[in-house]
Order: C-alpha cells, then sequence, then structure tokens
C-alpha cells in the first residue's frame, strides 16, 4: 500500500512539473486560482478503490507512465480531421492535444452582426472578458477535493469560451472537438460555458482519437445557466481505445432555467465521468442521460450528482449501459433533495443490458432527502434481453439473431434519439448499429 | 363465414400443455376451416390465453402432448418466426414497446422479412410508405404512428391498432386475436374490429379470444367455444356469445358437469 501512494504522488509531482512552461496569466485571480489548484494537486493523492467514489474503478495503471501535456501548437490541416466534422455545425473549436488550434476552429468573437455571442479560445478572450470570466472560471467544478480537477485547474490556460449574451438564442450547435494524436500525453480539455438570462444554445462537446494509443484525457467543464436560460449539452467521448478518459462536469442552474444533457461513452480503457448538476434557483429543470457502450476490457464509470437546492425544481435521468465481452459499467447516480427544495419532481432511471456472460455492471442509485414534500422515483435493472419483447418479434416473422439485433439496437437508440443534432445522431445510430449487431 | 367446400387450416388435436410443469390445457381439440371465425371465450385462468400462445410458438409454453396441423403441417416443427411466415399471426395482448426503433422501420422490416420468406418482392422505404399509408387508412391511424418508436407511449387502443395494421401487412392465413378488445373504448373496438372485418377473405381464418362478447357485436363468429380448465366444454353458434353475456360462465359449468356425470 505505500508502495502505491508512492508512487502515486510521484506521479503528480512529475505531472506538476509539466506546469513549469506555462506563461503566467495577467489576471492575478486566475493566476491565484492556478496556484490553489497546484496545492491542492499536491495534498491529494490519486484515488484507489479504497475511496469509496472509485471502488469500482481501479486506475493504477494510469499512475505507470508520466503522460506529459503537449504544449506545441498541431499543424494538422483540415483534410486530416474534416470527417469528424459535424453538419450543421458551423461554429467549431478544435484542440488537438488539448492545444488550440486556430487553422481547424472558426471563432465567433462578439461582434454585433453576430447579436454579441462569443466562442473563443479561452486565453485570447481571458483579458477582454475578465469580469464575465472571473464569478465562473474555476467557480463550478470543485477541484478542492478531486485530484483530477485540480491538475486540470493547475494547468489551466487554455479552454473552450462559450458566452451566449442575454435572450439569444444561437440557431447552430456550436461543436468543442478535441482530437487526441500523441501517445504517452495528457491533454487537459477545459471548457466554460456562460449562458446569460433568456438565452439558448446547444454545445456539443467531441472526444476523438486520430489514431490508437495510450494518452490520458483530463477535462473539465463548467456550464453556468442564467434565469431562464436553456442549455442542450451533448457530450460524446471517442476516446481509443487504450485511453483513460478522466472528466468532470459542474453545472449550475438558476431560476427557470433548463438544462438538458446526452452524454455517449463508447472510447477509452477506463473512462470516469462525473457530471454534477445543482439546481440553485427555483423551478429550474434538468435531464441528465447517458449511454455507455462497450466491449472488451474497457472500464466506463459515470458518477452524477443531481442537486435540488431550491424548490419547484424537476429532474429527469436516465442512464443506460450496454456492456458486451469482458466489459465493466459503472453508474453512481445520486440525487439530493435539500431542506428547501419542497416540490421537487424527480425521476431516475439506470437500465443496464449485458451481452456477455463475462460483462459486468455495478449500479447505485443514491437518494438523499432533506425536504418532505417531493416526488422521487427510481428504479434500477439489470439483465439481458427480455424474453417476451424477443417472442414478440420472432412472432412478427424475425430471426432470433435479427430480434436480438434490433432490441440490442433500440436499447441505445433510446437515448441517442434525445440528440437534436441530425448528423450527430444518424452517426452514432450507425454506430450503435455496427457495435450491436451479430451474425 | 362458413364454407361448406372449404379446406381446414388448423387442426387441434387433444393439445395439452404446460407452464413450469403445471397443466394448463388438458387436451383441447379444434377444426378451424379457411373463412371462419371462431371466438373462443371463457373466464380468466381457463387457458384460452394459453391456447394462443401455444399456437404461436411461445417458448414459455411446454407443449405435452397432442396434435396441430396447420394447412397439412406440423406446427410443432415450426420456430415462432416460421410460424409467422407460414401464415399464423398473434395479436398481443400487451404488445411490446421497443423506445429506439421508429415503427415505420419496424414495420417494413417484418414486412420484408415475410415476403421474401414468400418469394415476393419486398419494398423500399419509399414504396413502403405508400404502401403502408394506405392500410393505416382503414384503421383510422395517422401518419405520425410512423415516426414515433414502435409502441412507446401509445395508447392502449392505438397499441391494438397498430397490432392490426401488422395483421394487416403480414396478411396471415390464420391470425389469433388475444384479447383485442380489452382496454378498447366503444370508438376503438369499432376502428380494430372493423379493420379485422375487411381483412376476413375466403382464404383466411380469425380466432378471437375475448373475455367479454362485447367484441362479437363487430366481428360476428360462426362458432362460439367456451373454455374451462384447460379444455373445450361447449361450442355453439354466435347465440351461445349473447347467452354468456346474459346468463354468465356458470351454467355452461354446471351443465358441463351434468352430463359428465349421466
Amino acid at each position: 500500500m505505500n508502495m502505491s501512494v508512492a508512487t502515486a504522488s510521484s506521479y503528480l509531482e512529475s505531472l506538476l512539473l509539466g506546469r513549469a512552461q506555462l506563461p503566467a496569466s495577467p489576471l492575478a485571480w486566475l493566476n491565484r486560482l492556478r496556484a490553489e489548484a497546484v496545492e491542492r494537486a499536491g495534498a491529494l493523492r490519486v484515488p484507489t478503490t479504497r475511496d469509496e467514489d472509485w471502488r469500482f474503478t481501479d486506475i493504477s495503471s494510469l499512475t505507470k507512465l508520466p503522460f506529459l501535456p503537449v504544449h506545441a501548437a498541431s499543424p494538422l490541416q483540415t483534410a486530416e480531421v474534416e470527417r469528424f466534422y459535424l453538419e450543421p455545425a458551423t461554429i467549431r473549436l478544435v484542440f488537438v492535444d488539448g492545444v488550440y488550434a486556430p487553422q481547424l476552429s472558426t471563432q465567433v468573437l462578439g461582434a454585433a452582426g453576430d447579436s454579441g455571442i462569443v466562442v473563443t479560445h479561452l486565453s485570447a478572450a481571458v483579458s477582454a472578458h475578465a469580469t464575465t470570466l472571473e464569478p465562473h472560471l474555476g467557480r463550478h467544478a470543485e477541484f478542492r477535493n478531486n485530484v483530477f480537477t485540480a491538475l486540470n485547474t493547475a494547468f489551466l490556460h487554455d479552454g473552450a469560451l462559450i458566452i451566449v449574451p442575454q435572450n439569444v438564442a444561437v440557431d447552430v450547435p456550436v461543436h468543442l472537438l478535441f482530437i487526441a494524436t500523441q501517445k504517452e500525453a495528457t491533454s487537459y480539455p477545459r471548457c466554460l460555458l456562460i449562458a446569460e438570462s433568456g438565452s439558448a444554445v446547444t454545445v456539443i462537446e467531441d472526444y476523438v482519437a486520430l489514431q490508437q494509443g495510450v494518452y490520458v484525457t483530463n477535462a473539465v467543464t463548467e456550464i453556468a445557466l442564467a434565469d431562464n436560460a436553456r442549455v442542450n449539452h451533448i457530450r460524446v467521448q471517442r476516446d481509443s481505445g487504450q485511453a483513460f478518459h478522466i472528466a468532470d462536469c459542474a453545472v449550475s442552474l438558476a431560476q427557470m432555467s433548463h438544462y438538458q444533457s446526452t452524454s455517449i461513452a463508447l472510447g477509452a480503457r477506463i473512462s470516469r465521468y462525473n457530471l454534477n448538476v445543482q439546481l440553485a434557483g427555483e423551478g429550474a429543470e434538468c435531464t441528465v442521460d447517458g449511454l455507455a457502450l462497450i466491449a472488451e476490457r474497457q472500464l466506463a464509470d459515470t458518477h452524477t450528482c443531481i442537486d435540488h437546492i431550491k424548490p419547484h425544481g424537476t429532474s429527469r435521468q436516465l442512464h443506460k449501459c450496454i456492456v458486451d465481452a469482458a466489459a465493466h459499467a459503472v453508474f453512481n447516480g445520486k440525487i439530493m433533495v435539500r431542506p428547501g427544495a419542497q416540490l421537487t419532481d424527480s425521476a431516475q432511471s439506470s437500465r443496464n443490458l449485458l451481452l456477455s456472460g463475462r460483462a459486468h455492471v455495478d449500479t447505485k442509485p443514491q437518494l438523499e432527502i432533506f425536504a418532505d414534500d417531493v416526488k422521487c422515483a427510481h428504479g434500477a435493472t439489470v439483465g439481458q434481453l427480455d424474453s417476451e419483447e424477443v417472442f414478440y418479434l420472432k412472432s412478427r416473422g424475425l430471426s432470433e439473431m435479427t430480434a436480438r439485433n434490433l432490441l440490442t439496437y433500440a436499447f441505445g437508440a433510446e437515448v441517442i434519439e434525445r440528440i437534436p443534432v441530425a448528423s450527430l445522431r444518424h452517426r452514432l445510430e450507425q454506430t450503435v448499429l455496427e457495435r450491436t449487431q451479430r451474425s | 363465414m362458413i364454407y361448406p367446400d372449404s379446406k381446414s387450416l388448423l387442426e387441434v388435436r387433444g393439445l395439452r400443455a404446460t407452464v413450469n410443469g403445471i397443466e394448463i390445457l388438458k387436451g383441447i381439440d379444434l377444426t378451424v376451416r379457411s373463412g371462419e371465425v371462431h371466438a373462443i371465450m371463457g373466464t380468466n385462468g381457463s387457458g384460452k390465453s394459453t391456447f394462443a400462445k401455444v399456437l404461436a410458438g411461445h417458448a414459455a409454453y411446454e407443449v405435452a402432448g397432442g396434435t396441430v396441423l396447420f394447412e397439412g403441417r406440423n406446427l410443432f416443427e415450426l420456430a415462432p418466426e416460421e410460424r409467422a411466415r407460414a401464415g399464423v399471426f398473434l395479436a398481443f395482448q400487451y404488445p411490446i414497446e421497443i423506445p429506439g426503433v421508429a415503427n415505420n422501420q419496424f414495420l417494413r422490416l417484418t414486412y420484408n422479412t415475410v415476403q421474401a420468406q414468400r418469394g415476393k418482392d419486398e419494398l423500399d422505404p419509399l414504396e413502403f410508405d405508400d404502401f403502408v399509408r394506405e392500410k393505416m387508412k382503414m384503421l383510422e391511424m395517422s401518419p405520425d404512428f410512423l415516426d414515433r418508436s414502435v409502441n412507446a407511449g401509445f395508447s392502449g387502443g392505438e397499441k391494438k391498432r397498430n397490432e392490426i395494421l401488422q395483421m394487416a401487412l403480414l396478411e396471415p392465413r390464420l391470425a389469433i386475436l388475444d384479447e383485442t378488445d380489452s382496454g378498447l373504448d366503444i370508438d376503438a373496438l369499432r376502428i380494430v374490429a372493423n379493420g379485422v372485418n375487411q381483412l376476413a377473405t375466403r382464404d383466411n381464418a380469425t380466432i378471437l379470444v375475448t373475455h367479454y362478447q362485447r367484441l362479437l357485436n363487430y366481428i360476428v363468429p360462426d362458432y362460439v367455444h367456451v373454455m374451462e380448465s384447460g379444455r373445450i366444454i361447449k361450442t355453439g353458434g354466435k347465440q351461445l356469445a349473447l347467452d354468456l353475456e346474459t346468463h354468465g360462465y356458470d351454467w355452461v359449468s354446471i351443465e358441463q358437469r351434468a352430463a359428465a356425470g349421466a
């Protein structure tokens, strides 16, 4: 045990050495934030399976390689990455190994013709929008007790920034594309979305790999919704099958705002996604859906926390896992209803489909309710395809195999079809189809 | 309708079936000829739904004895999907919801699968769309049901209409309607019954499994069979259903017991 802790702390030290090359920010508060994160990263250790939050997810293999960050800009050209582009996402920011790639991106810089929308990379905007950023950047994603978020914040230098001004609805989806190209590297993607009151936007956070390889993605996303704002957040993790993907997303909802999230985990050898949604204003609503579709020896761990702080909040959650071969899916879904959050209406469903005898699922719905006038429903199922459903399809002439393939596809498609961007939806439906069909 | 020279579609002789080792069907005899409409009535637990599922090939029901010939072939040698392709259709009491699969995709897949097995032409999505919309008119179904997921969020009546739509597409020789009337309001019942009546021809046959006489006001049976404890204890014409409606099921059992005792 001492051995592994010692190894892990030298691992963190070696990671933090990579910071030396980061330039100081012109903003004192940002420098303070980073310094504090460095201090926390130094004080924390890499979690082990003895930590309750990491019981099922053994990331000790992560510490065996140093995985240094990449600082150089990538020479990638459009032709090499075009296949990842989405229609009609005409606003696109591309980061290659965590570094902003201007030649692949289409920024929007808040000109009057664009209704004041800002979609740019943080380091370019940090001075111009300092007062807008300060209450949000590093304030939602708690890093004091999370070593990975602390590391990301320690490296906070650049990232994606979206600011949607008051009462503006962005009519095309914003595509944030993170491309991994280098082995044995760590990237620290960072996203900040500020949706001002009455605004509406759809954002796709998309992690892809140019080739197979072992690397680490340590991503942090912060989303702040002001009163009546609407954010549709789609997250697609299709990292290399050998990669580590660790991500933290913190969302804060003000009064009557609406957050819809669909997160799809397809890639990575080991992935961990923490999603914390705070319904901090009265009448806030969120829909948090997820699908993990994994095989071989993949492990996909999703931890969500929906925190009802104020009255009249509504939350809906559907989390599904399709687990094949010797893969392992973990879902921990906490619903918190605080003492003031009367008339909360919450429903959570965890549905898991095992396609092989060696596949494994750990699912844990967790309700902590401190208000008395609330409606909270939850349920979890783990199993194989329902034999009644198979029989229904066979009674319509479909073969056993076709019936099973169709039901497996449908199981995943139920989540995919909630994605409002047709091109992405069709692409993902195709992926589900390819991965679930047997002959 | 009864035609004097019709050929036999279904011959059930001494059919026994068990579920989890418990005998539910205890020797059923039934002959269905093409053109006919048979109603199988009985109280809950009499075995009528089990009979329907055994004919369709549900794996939970084990055939323990007897024979069933469908157009002269041993039905039990056919897997459920082969029965469907051969022309046996079961309209489910509780149709399955399949969120994530659009109804039109599902309907086209089943239609084309069965067409291919019968050596007929498959339809591409555009051709199928025209074809299915025509069938939907008969059931007064909105085309919106094509884009929705199969049965997901459908009302009871909508699900039953979707069952009859599948029946219209697959054109079975033998349609078995398992409690198709349950949960239907009077309008839905009329629409569903009207659809079933329009699909009835000289060459096919229908078995209606039902608890109530109500459906039989709309689909007039040629034969009414009363099931009890896994057997058909009485067979009559459409008047029998009316008698059951007026007097309940008890008198049939009493009469049957008296006959058995005599």
